[in-house]
């Protein structure tokens, strides 16, 4: 079978911003039935390509051949008429509209009399989103969906629109397992349909399982192209990151030094039955000074909620929290920062950047009182604290004065620790750190975890990536449906262990964990 | 060719927007300041730049505090409300002396300040809807205390509204002075650090541990004392209390300087000079159109005319 004509062809894409040549002569070849995987560090130009691919920005060089004829978008939906859909990371669609509306949004079923035909429109949805499945009241507005199933309703809507490419990026970030084979399976349905898809993801394994062929682009410029098969995993990594084999080999997948000298002293922080309505039930946990606490369980186990609820930013029907054998008194947030627990929140963009503010307004934001004088901020006191952790976290900002919202996503994460680490926390809760960021920098991230620890902070690691909860922490307690169901210590520190704790079945071990878990 | 001509607009409109987002109200005041120097006659004496201060100063005061509160993603409009107060409860308490009669409106004001932050910081009110219950309230609490307008005949209060140093008048020394300050509060202090935090990223801040119920209702309490000073002197100025007509859509107006003066409506960012900037434009354009003899209906068009301007400039710089 000959190859079938290429449904897209980029030549010299180029697009620079004040400062910054986002991507510099790339070019991109798909053809109808392929997968390819686009991958490289936040800030290679993945984004940027996809935006302009996508008409949200305008090249400034290069053109976009798509079946047949050079195309050149004004905005996103002209893009999506002519068959090129996106789905972005965060679901864009209207929360309070229901899950047909959403799903039919703009070409809504109507009956002879021009009206909307509800009854239709309805079955038709549920039919549509069967094959996917989910299986919903497709009556209700799409807020009471779970986040993995409103992210189905985006794919099936993207897809329904009779696209010739499907360009995903970071489909999977807010998935649970269950959902991303779903979402392969849907991928498998495309592709012999003869749609190309673009896949962006930062997951190795899902990259492996689904796609053909790969970019790798790095600092905007295309630095390998061709089939997947032909890179392993670590020459895709190197690749991505323009080091050396040697070098990933020897350092191993996370940046993890594996166990930390968790001596025996007191903890320096002890949850002990922890209760939010509805959310958490008599959750208890320690961290000793220098240890790395995992905490396990699937979405929605109440490990987020575990988190906010010792930071403060839950409220707690009940539970005490004692910070170095001081208890901390009233539930506030800035109680709890007082004492010495910070956290760094799961939701980056909105709960934790102020993006508007520059990287020196953010890293001195919760310092801010320490760094006055009769409520007057000392410049100069902002400067070295801003100019010490820029330093110490390498981060990367064309200067202090760069707002927050335009950095990359591993850059943003440093410039929150930073935050924290300003405030010499004694008890450092992370909530999936390295969620949505580059390699380099998660690596860079993981890394840091450690050195805090070792420095004698206690730490509360929060990861839906099973290696980095493994190999990160010392002890892991593991959360199912807003209680303890188990703890791993030692040598139970392992991904089986885990998944087995998680699905709470044959582990005699697992039961013993969680009469210890309880007692303690 | 065709490809230049592609990619060079949109950049250039880029940088014009961003240009007079960041400099259109003062190239607006400069514009108008040489059509008038050429069209308008007398307009260079020192008499009529004093009037039109005078006239502006009030206008100015309000729109500090305006513009803290949309720097907090909020709004008050209940400040008009806040003034006739200012002017009912000064005519009350004038007969125990000007400074105890100030005293009696600060803490008025306070009251009206505080209600509408704890409706905000503590209830979940949206701003616009607690100030307006504030705005209706306020008014309706003036023309209780005082229900018609009241001739005031009080030295001090006279010489507040009308006296000066060296030439220049109280109210416009007061507004400079406050202008200076607030700007000072925003740039150097915690407080003004935090306020632009938590109109940027509410979310963000509270998990940052920011005060953010004391930085909100602080606010909503500087705006109202900043409204109560303005009603004060421009009562003072009238040398009549008159609640009934003071600071009739004062809100608006204030609310059209810091907009035009480039300070977002969603919040994080403050600008007091183009705030100060922007109250000066609106009012050599409504002089510059009345001087003129064109009827007030043409003035009002001419103000929603430069709001779509500030406003479409605003949106460029969103964009990227």
């Amino acid at each position: 079978m000959a190859p079938p004509a290429e449904v897209l062809a980029v030549r010299g894409l180029s697009k620079t911003f004040p400062g910054v040549r986002a991507l510099d002569d790339v070019d991109l070849t798909l053809h109808p039935g392929e997968v390819h995987a686009l991958i490289g560090e936040n800030g290679a130009g993945k984004s940027t390509l996809i935006k302009l691919l996508t008409g949200v920005y305008r090249p400034d060089a290069g053109d976009i051949t798509f079946q047949g004829r050079k195309v050149s978008f004004a905005t996103p939906l002209e893009a999506q008429k002519a068959g090129i859909s996106t789905i972005y990371q965060e679901v864009n669609l209207i929360p309070l509209l229901s899950v047909a509306r959403n799903l039919f949004l703009g070409r809504e079923p109507r009956n002879r009399f021009g009206m909307l035909d509800v009854t239709r429109m309805n079955r038709e949805a549920e039919e549509v989103l069967g094959t996917y499945g989910v299986r919903v009241d497709v009556r209700q507005p799409l807020r009471t969906l779970g986040v993995g199933a409103q992210q189905m309703v985006a794919l099936a809507r993207a897809v329904a629109t009779d696209a010739r490419i499907v360009v995903m990026d970071e489909p999977t970030s807010s998935l649970e397992p269950r959902e991303v084979e779903t979402l392969f399976s849907v991928i498998r349905r495309l592709r012999d349909a003869g749609i190309a898809v673009v896949y962006v993801s930062h997951r190795l394994d899902e990259l492996y399982a689904m796609c053909s062929t790969v970019t790798v682009l790095r600092d905007g410029r295309r630095v390998h192209h061709g089939p997947l098969a032909d890179l392993d995993r670590l020459a895709l990594v190197s690749t991505m990151l323009g080091r050396d084999l040697g070098d990933v080999r020897e350092e191993g997948a996370t940046k993890f030094s594996g166990d930390h000298q968790a001596a025996d002293t007191r903890p320096v922080l002890q949850a002990e039955g922890l209760t939010v309505p509805h959310k958490l039930h008599d959750v208890s946990l320690s961290i000793r000074p220098g240890e790395v606490v995992g905490l396990g369980g699937l979405l929605g186990s109440g490990r987020t909620e575990t988190a906010k609820a010792v930071s403060g930013a839950l409220a707690r029907s009940s539970g005490r929290i004692t910070v170095a054998g001081v208890p901390l008194r009233g539930g506030s947030t800035p109680a709890a920062i007082r004492a010495g627990i910070s956290l760094l929140p799961e939701d980056r963009k909105s709960e934790g950047i102020v993006p508007g503010l520059s990287v020196r307004e953010n890293i001195a934001l919760a310092a801010l009182p320490r760094l006055s004088r009769f409520g007057l901020v000392s410049e100069a006191r902002v400067d070295s604290i801003v100019d010490t952790f820029v330093e110490r976290l390498r981060i990367k900002a064309s200067s202090p004065h760069q707002k927050v919202g335009e950095l990359s996503g591993g850059n943003q994460q440093k410039v929150l620790l930073a935050r924290w680490l300003a405030m010499n926390p004694k008890v450092l809760l992370l909530d999936e750190p390295t969620r949505g960021i580059d390699v380099g920098a998660k690596a860079e991230v993981q890394k840091l975890v450690d050195e805090l620890a070792a420095d004698g902070l206690g730490v509360l690691l929060i990861s839906s990536d099973l290696e980095e909860l493994i190999e990160g922490s010392d002890r892991v307690v593991v959360l199912k449906d807003g209680a303890v169901v188990g703890e791993l210590t030692g040598d139970d520190v392992t991904e089986d262990k885990l998944m087995r704790t998680i699905a709470g079945g044959g582990d005699p071990a697992h039961d013993a964990a969680k009469e210890a878990a309880t007692d303690g | 060719m065709a490809e230049a001509t592609l990619r060079t607009p949109p950049l250039d409109r880029a940088r014009v927007l961003q240009w007079l987002q960041t400099y259109g109200v003062y190239a607006g005041v400069a514009l108008l300041l040489v059509v008038n120097i050429v069209i308008t006659p007398h307009f260079m004496s020192a008499e009529n730049f004093r009037t039109q201060a005078v006239q502006v100063a009030p206008v100015i005061i309000v729109a500090l505090g305006m513009a803290l509160v949309i720097g907090t993603e909020g709004v008050d409009l209940s400040v008009g409300a806040v003034m006739a107060l200012a002017a009912s409860v000064t005519a009350l308490y004038l007969g125990y002396g000007l400074l105890p009669a100030l005293l009696v409106v600060a803490l008025f004001a306070a009251g009206v300040g505080l209600a509408n932050g704890a409706l905000v910081a503590f209830i979940g009110v949206q701003p616009i809807v607690a100030t307006l219950a504030l705005m209706v309230g306020g008014r309706g609490l003036a023309l209780v205390l005082l229900p018609q307008l009241e001739d005031l005949r009080n030295p001090a209060l006279a010489s507040l509204g009308s006296g000066g140093v060296a030439g220049i008048p109280y109210l416009i020394l007061i507004a400079a002075a406050l202008a200076l300050l607030v700007a000072f509060v925003v740039r150097r202090t915690t407080f003004g650090r935090q306020l632009l935090a938590i109109g940027d990223s509410r979310p963000a801040a509270q998990l940052a541990g920011l005060p953010v119920r004391r930085v909100l209702i602080i606010v909503y309490v500087a705006c109202a004392l900043l409204a109560a000073v303005a009603g004060v002197l421009a009562t003072a100025r009238l040398q009549a209390s008159d609640p009934t007509s003071l600071g009739n859509l004062m809100e608006l107006s204030a609310i059209t300087a810091v907009v035009v003066g480039g300070t977002p409506l969603t919040g994080g960012r403050v600008n007091i000079a183009g705030t100060v900037a922007g109250a000066v434009l609106i009012q050599l354009l409504t002089a510059t159109l009345i001087k003129h003899d064109l009827p007030p209906s043409w003035t009002q068009i001419a103000q929603a005319i430069v709001i779509v301007c500030a406003v479409y400039a605003a949106r460029g710089r969103g964009k990227r």
